[in-house]
């Protein structure tokens, strides 16, 4: 049987959500033709300051925008006040963990994480063994992934450690927003997030290292023109006013980062990277990498430079991993979880592996390491003969795959071309930590924009929603 | 700033700049294949195109004989020719998204709206008065780049750097232009200072938007040494080769005084500078137009070379 789908604003007129009821008023006198035109005109203006995204090997157009859906999703200041309270503990918690990997593995030795999950774990970088850094900060910008699947239930659904991306559109969402509709926003008291820039700056600076005199001086390091998130790591860069650097800009010298820039070499103290680990540093690790600064790693372990986030970060979002999250908060903070993790099966255990077997017509499953709805089986959707081959890919490597049940995500209104419609919506909240540890009030909304889909990805057609959280009384 | 930004920036402006210069090329070139001259002398004005454009070798690579349909394409489309239109745009744009973060939010729109549009234009119906819409297209395209940066950019490094590439790209097209005269010949049969000789010079001040303000500041008609003395050294002709010079000496004064260090493009862009300010259109003649100009080009050249040497490469 089908679990019952919460829509966030109500399905009928008697059963609207306070929060929604101004919007749907609006919905009601604004006709569909106005909407049409905004959303043209949204789309206009992405182009136009080219917010684009790429998607490689489908052919067609390379630079593509995110559908963008009109129509805001909106959290109450109650509700937000919860997750952000979540988040917080669950980042905390989740650097607490990643320090102890490196340091003194205290959480292995209270068995509470078998030592061949993390140290044979492909994100796990011996070369961070012992190295310290500011704070014992090492995921300084996480991105976490949640559904809501009830008025009061609200879950994580993955942790992105390493280079999460996506905070550009919830900027962008909110400007084009306000821009297209500032009679209905003007009704809301919306939460601003447009201070997140300020608040990435300062928390950048905060991890300088410790012998760095003055400002330190922060860059971001892109992969260059063709990555994918390139207009995020622009922005980013533009809207903190510090250089947005390639590999090649930078060079290192005794240990110490400098860029190449028009009036001779300058230092550099704190890089917000956007490449992964492995294209770093072709010293150290993928000696292929053209991306990355030969002796980075060096430089870095000499403390004369802070990378965010910190090289093997990602131990802490691992999908295999995820499932200790609830008791990592436990062992570290000595708190309960105040948000919760999906029931979660990895198929590395024989019994869990025979029950997901069992079951693959019900749940979800995906790949330890996958990510961006690539490699994933979902059961109640998929064809007999789909559901066959994935058997068979995780009795080959059991370990590679873990299984979820199939949530009912909540959906909110979405213009699409039927008209006013529910879609299936998830959000991720972005989470600063640094000297201080700081939420915006908001996120990206992702929306599937196929009627039932669950699949919110922007490289598998999902969209994006501007994400109002009110403000209290 | 980052040398690769500098280096970029640079570039940005003179794909522009450069675009724009083909696009007045273009033009003149047809205006002139419209006037009557003598059955020989059908062709040479697209041949001299190729050869101000200093792009004939790779135009033979590929094509056998010069006709106007696969010269405009050549020199408007095709992805084959490096300096072609749709190159220049392409490249200006892909080079702006790299350091969009040192541009204006005008200056980027003004690239990335070429960008856009420019797949709108139906590459094979470009003759009459196709071309000319296309042609105007491209000339206010490069122009309210040209606007953006003068009106929204810092008058710092950065600001400095654009400048030069536009100037340093102007010089180097303004004297490609005149040059023309040079390379396109007079029908066999025709007199020197005839009716078409006449049309060529006039279509050189077309060129350079300066028709109407040659006549403006010479109250003469079209003489050749004037026209020469006006493109080359006239310090209000914005075009000339000395406002092209006295703008680069401008840029690179003020990035001596913001980085606080002399070096050898500052130099010898004086040296450039000081010639063509006190040149005599006189001496010029003398020593030969086309030889004078071919100096011009190379020194310009190599001024480019030292810019990219001192700041652009790091």
């Amino acid at each position: 049987m089908a679990p019952a789908i919460f829509d966030e604003m109500g399905l009928s007129d008697n059963e609207v959500r306070t929060a929604y009821l101004t919007l749907r008023d609006w919905l009601k006198e604004t006709p569909p033709e106005i909407l049409t035109l905004r959303r043209e005109e949204a789309e206009t203006f992405f182009r136009r300051i080219g917010i684009t995204f790429a998607v490689y090997g489908e052919g067609g157009d390379p630079e593509r925008i995110i559908p963008f859906d009109i129509i805001p999703r909106i959290l109450e200041a109650a509700e937000w006040d919860q997750i952000s309270a979540g988040l917080i503990q669950r980042v905390k918690a989740l650097n607490a963990f990643i320090a102890d990997i490196y340091g003194k593995q205290e959480i292995i030795r209270a068995g509470i994480i078998p030592r061949e999950q993390v140290m044979t774990n492909e994100t796990f970088r011996p070369e961070m063994v012992g190295l310290e850094v500011p704070f014992n900060i090492y995921t300084h910008i996480a991105g976490i992934d949640m559904v809501r699947v009830g008025p009061e239930e609200f879950y994580v659904l993955e942790d992105n450690c390493r280079t999460p991306s996506g905070v550009s559109y919830m900027l962008e969402n909110r400007e084009i927003t306000m821009r297209l509709f500032p009679d209905l926003f003007s009704r809301y008291n919306v939460a601003p997030v447009d201070h997140y820039c300020d608040d990435l700056l300062s928390t950048l600076s905060s991890v300088a290292p410790r012998n760095c005199e003055g400002d330190p001086t922060v860059a971001v390091l892109t992969p260059g023109v063709f990555n994918s998130a390139y207009y995020e790591h622009s922005f980013l860069a533009d809207q903190m006013g510090v250089e947005l650097v390639e590999g090649p800009d930078l060079y290192v010298k005794n240990d110490i980062v400098y860029m190449r820039t028009t009036q001779g070499a300058k230092r550099v103290d704190v890089i917000y990277r956007r490449v992964d680990d492995e294209f770093l540093d072709p010293e150290a690790f993928n000696p292929e990498s053209m991306l990355g600064v030969a002796g980075l790693m060096s430089a870095y372990r000499a403390g004369n430079v802070t990378l965010t986030n910190a090289v093997g970060a990602g131990i802490a979002d691992d999908k295999a991993i995820y499932t200790y999250v609830p008791h990592m908060i436990e062992f570290y903070l000595g708190e309960k979880p105040i948000m919760k993790n999906v029931p979660t099966h990895r198929c590395a255990d024989p019994g869990e592996m025979a029950y997901v077997l069992d079951r693959l017509d019900e749940l979800v499953v995906k790949e330890v390491h996958g990510s961006g709805g690539y490699g994933m089986l979902i059961g109640p959707k998929a064809t007999k003969e789909e559901r066959a081959v994935f058997a068979e890919r995780i009795k080959a490597e059991p370990d590679k795959y873990i299984a979820q049940p199939t949530l009912a995500l909540s959906t909110c209104p979405t213009f699409v071309n039927e008209g006013v419609a529910p879609r299936h919506v998830d959000l991720r909240p972005f989470v600063l930590s640094g000297k201080e540890i700081r939420v915006v009030p908001g996120g990206l909304t992702r929306v599937a924009l196929k009627e039932g889909s669950l699949v919110v990805n922007s490289s598998q057609g999902g969209g994006t929603k501007d994400t109002w959280v009110l403000r209290g009384k | 700033m980052l040398s690769r930004t500098a280096d970029n920036l640079f570039w940005i402006a003179r794909y522009m700049e450069r675009a724009e210069n083909i696009a007045r090329m273009l033009r003149v070139t047809d205006r002139l294949s419209l006037m009557p001259s003598s059955t020989e002398g059908e062709g040479t004005e697209w041949q001299s195109t190729l050869i101000v454009s200093g792009t004939e070798d790779i135009y033979y690579d590929k094509y056998d004989e010069v006709t106007p349909e696969n010269v405009i394409f050549f020199l408007a489309f095709d992805r084959d020719n490096p300096s072609s239109i749709r190159n220049c745009i392409e490249l200006a744009r892909r080079n702006a998204r790299a350091v969009r973060t040192a541009m204006t939010t005008e200056q980027w729109e003004a690239l990335n709206g070429a960008w856009l549009e420019l797949p709108s234009w139906d590459e094979t119906r470009l003759r009459g008065s196709g071309l000319h819409r296309f042609l105007d297209w491209v000339k206010e395209r490069s122009l309210l780049f040209y606007g953006t940066t003068i009106a929204t950019m810092l008058r710092r490094d950065s600001y400095y750097f654009t400048r030069l590439g536009t100037f340093i790209e102007r010089g180097d097209n303004t004297a490609r232009i005149l040059d023309v005269k040079y390379h396109l010949l007079l029908p066999d049969n025709v007199r020197v200072g005839g009716g078409i000789d006449f049309y060529q010079w006039a279509a050189i001040l077309r060129a350079v938007s300066g028709y109407r303000s040659y006549h403006a500041l010479y109250k003469e008609g079209i003489k050749p040494w004037l026209i020469a003395e006006f493109v080359i050294l006239h310090d209000q002709m914005p075009r000339s080769l000395v406002s092209c010079s006295s703008a680069i000496n401008d840029c690179l004064e003020n990035l001596t005084v913001e980085y606080g260090e002399k070096n050898d493009a500052y130099r010898i862009a004086g040296q450039i500078h000081s010639q063509l300010r006190y040149g005599k259109v006189e001496d010029i003649f003398n020593q030969g137009l086309h030889e004078f100009l071919s100096s011009y080009i190379e020194r310009n050249h190599k001024l480019g070379q030292e810019i990219s040497r001192s700041y652009l490469l790091g």
